[in-house]
């Protein structure tokens, strides 16, 4: 266990901001990479959901 | 289509896009896993570095981001050609399915790099061999990317993206090799093949760990993209229409 408490271990020995610049920019894309396609592919889903359907009276 | 040898049966969009459906719950799985085990013991396990103090931990991700950055771009050109030369259109659909994560990898690579270049040499930047191939690996995907998507015509897009993305591939040796052939401020490979590694055990194994998550993920969200690139393209073809006619109750 490198971390007495939980202030030590957000202060990274003084480097906290470059530790946690770095991971935080690396999860935030990796999370919002994901769920970008996801719902691009949602989408597709839907138009093709509609291009199936038999013409309908509006 | 007759006549055809069994291992084509996955490049028909149908089977690629159950198989990788089939496929998803479990790559997420793994990459979440070993993505927790990478974390754990890169920040509780690895003790702290002696010349570089906490600052160190940023390698964790920056060197695996960096191998995926180089890795995809040549899966992207490999199946780009292969999309191109034996016209097999879900080859080009991958191809195009890799370049967003591609990309993403590379921007990674060069944004840990740079909140580690700066404690550890005092400097964001430098334009050194192995940034500066890195940056052009940023500005041909992104060159990749425009030009597929500028071409309306898909398979002619297809083509001239395949081209751009071999003549490209040119550059990942140049990175690879670039602390090599010149004196860059950049360290050398960290893992080395043939030499016993330079690093402690657990170091180690929280980069490598960290490396096949972000394998997983790769497959993962490369897989998903390649689902709805398949799905746009085919959104006439009759067996897209039983599928999204037919799950009404569930969305694979």
């Amino acid at each position: 266990m490198n971390w007495g408490s939980s202030a030590e271990f957000f202060r990274m020995g003084g480097y906290g901001l470059y530790v946690w610049g770095a991971y935080a920019v690396t999860a935030l894309l990796m999370a919002a990479e994901p769920w970008l396609v996801a719902r691009r592919r949602r989408r597709a889903f839907e138009q093709a959901r509609e291009m199936a359907q038999p013409e309908a009276p509006r | 289509m007759t006549g055809r040898i069994r291992w084509f049966t996955f490049s028909a969009p149908p089977r690629f896009y159950a198989l990788t459906g089939a496929l998803l719950p479990w790559l997420w799985s793994i990459a979440a896993a070993l993505a927790l085990a990478a974390l754990y013991i890169g920040f509780f396990v690895a003790p702290t570095d002696a010349q570089q103090g906490e600052s160190y931990r940023i390698i964790f991700i920056h060197v695996p981001a960096a191998w995926m950055s180089m890795v995809i771009y040549l899966a992207m050109a490999f199946w780009a050609a292969v999309g191109w030369a034996a016209n097999i259109r879900v080859a080009s659909m991958l191809a195009r399915a890799l370049a967003p994560t591609g990309a993403l990898f590379t921007f990674i690579a060069l944004w840990t790099g740079s909140f580690w270049g700066k404690p550890a040499w005092g400097t964001w930047w430098v334009w050194d061999a192995r940034l500066t191939s890195e940056l052009i690996l940023l500005f041909l995907y992104l060159g990749y990317i425009a030009l597929v998507e500028a071409i309306d015509d898909v398979r002619r897009a297809d083509k001239a993206g395949a081209l751009v993305a071999i003549v490209g591939a040119v550059n990942v040796p140049i990175i690879y090799f670039s602390v090599r052939w010149w004196n860059t401020l950049h360290q050398g490979a960290t893992i080395s093949m043939t030499a016993a590694p330079k690093m402690a055990t657990t170091m180690l194994w929280a980069m490598l760990l960290m490396t096949f998550a972000f394998w997983a993920y790769a497959f993962a969200v490369v897989f998903m993209r390649a689902r709805a690139i398949v799905l746009e393209r085919e959104a006439d073809a009759a067996w897209v229409h039983d599928l999204a006619a037919g799950s009404m109750e569930q969305q694979r």
